[in-house]
């Protein structure tokens, strides 16, 4: 891959090209990522390739802080979002960076879009947003996995037997009954997803199916990134979104 | 009752005042010094510090501790900081019509992310929720002088307030006098670009002091005091 970012210097990013490659796998909580991340991560090793895992909330620099904070509600939305992007350019520092630059396939359980959208839903604005994961890496390729929301709210309920606090945008105060909240929510975060999407290149891959159909179509687009020589790039390559608005005078 | 005309500057109808300057510049004394006289006044007056904030000060003395931290993951940890305490301690009151007082406020993050190469224009977007104040005041300050101080002070000087994480120098001292020379000129080019009060900082308390009077008194001629806030006339 290269070592793009979108739009900021990363102070520290090393200068030689990074060799290794960024695999993003998105979609909301019931979508199927983890168990597709899992059976991409084994097809990869077998194929001889070190694999190496990340997600959301696992630096260790925050993650006591967010996990407060989601227990007290408390928090004000700019300051969640900014929680959450501490947590993310540690892992993309400590980790992510020096798995490329060690060779490894970086298989990522989520990335900035994730964070960009939950950002926005709670008020941010999308320019704020962007420029603010302006210092991630480009990935390789960006898979979005996509199903309807009764299909998210079966298997999630068939998983923990009832719904999640925070992935039903309870703290937005859509509805106060669960259920309604957990509609209302997802319907504005694939509303989210589905501008973050076409600004940043994604790759729709429909997650109705049974996860072995998925891994399949998964597959096909992740093969040709290991292809030796010209190609070694996905049919459809994640994008830097244009910067359509002219940059707005900072207020501060 | 909330003051009918709000701030030209941020909209808001409360006023905000900011003390900027490099450690030892003697702003920290001078604004809780116009903070009391505001109150003397009447006025209703919140007072608030970097890092004052609970949500994240473990994390940043952790983080500090083991020097964990890089210019990104340190800037972006301040920010959070700052928009923590932003969200819960400046904004209601400013909201409210009250008169805010910061020592140290986006441009204390401006200044120090620079120094450490961040984007300028990166850090000025995560700061963006954060209102242009009715006024900043800019200590200046030799830096030796600041140096002097601290020593005096018997502080130990700790390794990010050295930037000792850019590897300027390998001296304690000789890195603090390297960093802070940098946060300085980045002060500078700001007070032009920003249009800071610069305050000359070689003076005694009791001079600057009547001079930040004499700034303040037509920025809140016809604010409303506490009293009037709290009862009808």
């Amino acid at each position: 891959m290269t070592n793009r970012t979108y739009g900021t210097r990363l102070p520290g990013l090393p200068d030689e090209p990074i060799s290794g490659k960024l695999i993003v796998v998105e979609g909301a909580d019931g979508s199927g990522r983890s168990t597709e991340v899992a059976l991409l991560r084994e097809w990869l090793e077998v194929e001889g390739h070190a694999v190496v895992d990340t997600g959301l909330r696992r630096s260790t620099l925050v993650a006591e802080e967010i996990d407060r904070a989601k227990q007290g509600h408390t928090l004000g939305a700019t300051t969640m979002a900014l929680l959450y992007s501490v947590d993310f350019a540690d892992q993309l520092e400590n980790k992510i960076v020096p798995a490329l630059s060690a060779g490894s396939t970086v298989l990522a359980d989520r990335y900035i879009y994730t964070l960009m959208a939950r950002a926005v839903v709670r008020g941010a604005s999308r320019d704020w947003a962007r420029r603010l994961y302006g210092f991630a890496l480009l990935p390789d390729l960006v898979v979005f996995l996509e199903a309807r929301p009764e299909i998210l709210l079966h298997r999630a309920i068939s998983k923990y037997g009832s719904l999640d606090y925070w992935e039903s945008g309870m703290d937005l105060s859509l509805s106060r009954d669960l259920f309604e909240s957990f509609f209302l929510y997802q319907d504005r975060l694939s509303k989210e997803f589905a501008w973050v999407g076409s600004e940043y290149g994604f790759h729709r891959v429909d997650a109705n199916r049974h996860p072995e159909q998925v891994d399949a179509e998964v597959r096909q687009l992740v093969a040709p990134l290991y292809v030796k020589g010209a190609a070694g790039r996905a049919s459809r390559s994640p994008k830097i979104p244009l910067r359509r608005s002219p940059r707005r005078a900072a207020s501060a | 009752m909330i003051p009918e005309a709000p701030s030209p500057t941020h909209g808001f109808p409360g006023r905000l005042f900011v003390f900027e300057g490099l450690d030892g510049s003697g702003k920290s004394t001078q604004a809780a010094l116009l903070g009391k006289w505001l109150q003397s006044q009447g006025y209703r007056v919140f007072f608030t510090e970097w890092n004052s904030s609970e949500l994240t000060s473990e994390t940043i003395r952790r983080g500090k501790k083991k020097n964990l931290l890089t210019p990104t993951t340190f800037s972006l940890l301040h920010a959070t900081d700052f928009a923590d305490r932003f969200e819960r301690k400046i904004l209601p009151p400013l909201r409210a019509g009250y008169v805010v007082v910061c020592d140290r406020y986006a441009y204390t993050a401006f200044v120090r992310d620079a120094a450490r190469g961040c984007d300028p224009a990166w850090v000025r977007n995560i700061y963006s929720f954060a209102p242009r104040p009715d006024r900043v005041f800019y200590f200046r300050v030799p830096v030796a002088v600041t140096l002097k101080r601290k020593i005096a002070s018997r502080l130990k000087i700790n390794y990010y307030e050295a930037g000792m994480d850019l590897g300027l120098s390998d001296e304690l001292h000789d890195s603090y006098e390297r960093f802070q020379t940098r946060l300085k000129q980045e002060y500078e080019r700001m007070a032009k670009s920003d249009g800071f009060t610069v305050i000359d900082s070689s003076r005694s308390v009791e001079t600057i002091q009547a001079e930040l009077r004499a700034h303040v008194r037509p920025i809140l001629e016809n604010f409303p005091t506490g009293e009037r806030l709290m009862h009808d006339e």
